[in-house]
C-alpha cells in the first residue's frame, strides 16, 4: 500500500496479496511492471543508474495517487519505484490498483504510469558500448499524459 | 534572503555542482529571475538559459517562472524527467 522509492527489488505477488488478501470486496486488481530493456535508441544497454530527488519524488507520486483516487472508484493503489544501479531484466516500477470493477483499475494503472513518466523526478543514465548517456525525455510520454487532461 | 538551490542529473554533471546556498540580490523575488541570475554566470551556467528545456521545483513541487520565492525556500533545476 502507498508509495515507496527504494533501491531493492519488490515482490509483485506479495504486493498484490497485500491489497487483496484480507478483503472480499475487490473485484479487480490491475498491475503494471516496468523493466529495464537491453536495447534503447539503437544501442545495447548494459545497465543503468536511476537518480531521483529524495523528498520530492515521494511527494510527486503521492499526489499522482491522490489524483487517481479522485478520478476513479478505487480501494487502494501501490506505487513502488526503484533507484540506483539496475541491469537489463530488472524490475524498475510497479503500480497496483484495486477496485470493484476492472475499468477503474485498468484506467488508474495507466493514468499513474503516464503521470509518473512526466511528473515524478527520476532520471535514467544508460551504459552503452558507446559510453554512458542520459536518457532523453520523449514527446510520446507528454502526449500520453495529456490525454488525461 | 537565502535559499537552497539543487541541480540534478545531466544538469548537475554539466555544472559540476549538486547544490548551493544562495543569498538573493535585493528585489529578486521569482523563479524566473533566479534562473536569469544563474544563467548570467556564463560558461556551463548558460545551460540555465530560458530557451533550454529545463524543469524547476520550489519546495519540492513543480513550479513556473512566475513562482515567488521566500527566505529558506528549496529550489531545484533539472532536465525533463525520464522515470518509469
Amino acid at each position: 500500500m502507498g508509495v515507496r522509492v527504494q533501491r531493492q527489488d519488490f515482490d509483485v505477488g506479495a504486493e498484490i496479496e497485500a491489497l487483496t488478501g484480507a478483503r472480499t470486496d475487490v473485484g479487480a486488481c490491475a498491475s503494471f511492471v516496468g523493466l529495464v530493456r537491453d536495447r534503447n535508441d539503437g544501442s545495447g544497454v548494459a545497465g543503468m543508474s536511476l537518480e531521483h530527488y529524495p523528498g520530492m519524488t515521494e511527494r510527486a507520486l503521492e499526489e499522482i495517487v491522490a489524483q487517481a483516487k479522485r478520478r476513479w472508484r478505487l480501494f487502494d493503489v501501490t506505487v513502488i519505484h526503484r533507484h540506483g544501479a539496475l541491469r537489463p531484466g530488472d524490475r524498475i516500477v510497479l503500480v497496483v490498483a484495486t477496485s470493484a470493477h476492472r475499468a477503474d483499475a485498468f484506467a488508474a494503472c495507466e493514468f499513474v504510469m503516464d503521470y509518473l513518466k512526466t511528473r515524478a523526478p527520476f532520471w535514467k543514465k544508460e551504459r552503452t558500448p558507446e559510453g554512458e548517456r542520459w536518457v532523453d525525455a520523449r514527446e510520446a510520454d507528454d502526449t500520453a499524459a495529456s490525454r488525461w487532461d | 534572503m537565502a535559499i537552497r538551490v539543487l541541480y540534478f542529473a545531466a544538469l548537475r554533471e554539466s555544472l559540476d555542482c549538486a547544490g548551493e546556498t544562495l543569498e538573493l540580490p535585493e528585489g529578486m523575488r521569482t523563479l524566473g529571475a533566479l534562473r536569469e541570475h544563474l544563467h548570467a554566470r556564463g560558461g556551463a551556467w548558460s545551460a540555465l538559459a530560458q530557451t533550454k528545456n529545463l524543469r524547476a521545483a520550489v519546495n519540492r513541487s513543480m513550479a513556473q517562472p512566475d513562482s515567488t520565492l521566500a527566505d529558506g525556500d528549496e529550489v531545484a533545476f533539472f532536465p525533463p524527467v525520464t522515470g518509469g
